[in-house]
């Protein structure tokens, strides 16, 4: 999320390749570095509930996570 | 004839002065404002109404895509979403199956959690009851952008979709981070009150039409 774009994309590739996964990590911590918060929007099945999960590490990326949403950090307003 | 006149011009530079002592001041005022906020010219030199519109937009599509259809729904039509806090999380499991399985029944009391947020966009979280619609308090957070200048606000959807999954996921951390005050600093508690009315009146439309979509 960028202020005056909205949603952009910054990188996309198959985690399963080893060039794409190096590229999503080396984005992840790039991000992770500028302050921004991540998260992966998830589903409870039958529940019709949704919520998300606050990534700190790429390693917490749940493996079937489709995006990972990257969002600048709170700050009491 | 001439000192008369001198007279008049020396008259006239004293009304003047303090018209023209002000202007210089504001002027002078101006310029420190330009050198300490240079951010703000050039969020304004920025500001481009299409780009946010079509920013706005995008941010629509991804807040319709994380959050659920009732949400969604929710945010359309009232402009604000409500989450439940995590008391219901942690007694959950149990709650939501059995949501699942009589969806079209009248709300248990027992799935009703025990405190819930308001989240608008770029106003500070409500916290209240829903069962008895007491308002408990604000938390004011934002999600400001730190790393490049000119604009920092976040498109709408984009700050409700921020508080949504700081608040689906990490609860505690999100409202550490908020300041909270008594409900009244920045919104207004009546404007609030109504708002809970129309969500209560909103879920019951909703109600009625998905079971009529059934019947």
């Amino acid at each position: 999320m960028k202020p005056g774009y909205g949603e952009v994309l910054i990188s996309e590739g198959d985690p399963r390749v080893r060039e794409d996964e190096e590229r999503l990590i080396a984005e992840f911590r790039r991000q992770l570095d500028e302050g921004m918060w991540a998260a992966v929007p998830t589903s409870t099945p039958g529940s019709g509930r949704r919520q998300a999960l606050m990534v700190h590490d790429y390693s917490d990326v749940p493996p079937e996570a489709e995006r990972v949403i990257f969002f600048p950090r709170a700050a009491g307003g | 004839m001439l000192p008369a006149l001198l007279v008049l011009a020396l008259i006239a530079v004293v009304l003047a002065a303090p018209v023209v002592l002000r202007a210089a001041r504001v002027r002078r005022a101006a310029g420190r404002a330009r050198v300490t906020r240079p951010g703000e010219d050039l969020a304004a030199l920025d500001y481009d109404p299409g780009r946010e519109r079509r920013a706005e937009q995008r941010a629509r599509q991804l807040l319709r895509s994380c959050v659920n259809e009732e949400e969604w729904e929710m945010y359309r039509d009232l402009g604000f979403i409500r989450v439940a806090g995590s008391g219901q999380q942690r007694r959950g499991a149990a709650a939501r199956r059995r949501a699942a399985d009589r969806a079209a029944a009248p709300p248990d009391p027992a799935d009703i959690p025990p405190y819930a947020y308001l989240l608008y966009p770029h106003k500070p979280v409500v916290a209240f009851v829903p069962a008895d619609g007491r308002l408990l308090s604000e938390y004011c957070v934002e999600f400001p952008d730190l790393t490049g200048v000119g604009r920092s606000r976040l498109p709408a959807s984009d700050d409700v979709l921020a508080k949504w999954m700081a608040l689906t996921s990490d609860e505690s951390r999100v409202i550490g981070q908020a300041n909270m005050h008594l409900v009244g600093r920045q919104l207004d508690p009546a404007r609030v009150r109504r708002d809970l009315w129309r969500l209560a009146e909103w879920e019951r439309r909703r109600a009625g039409s998905q079971e009529a979509r059934r019947a």
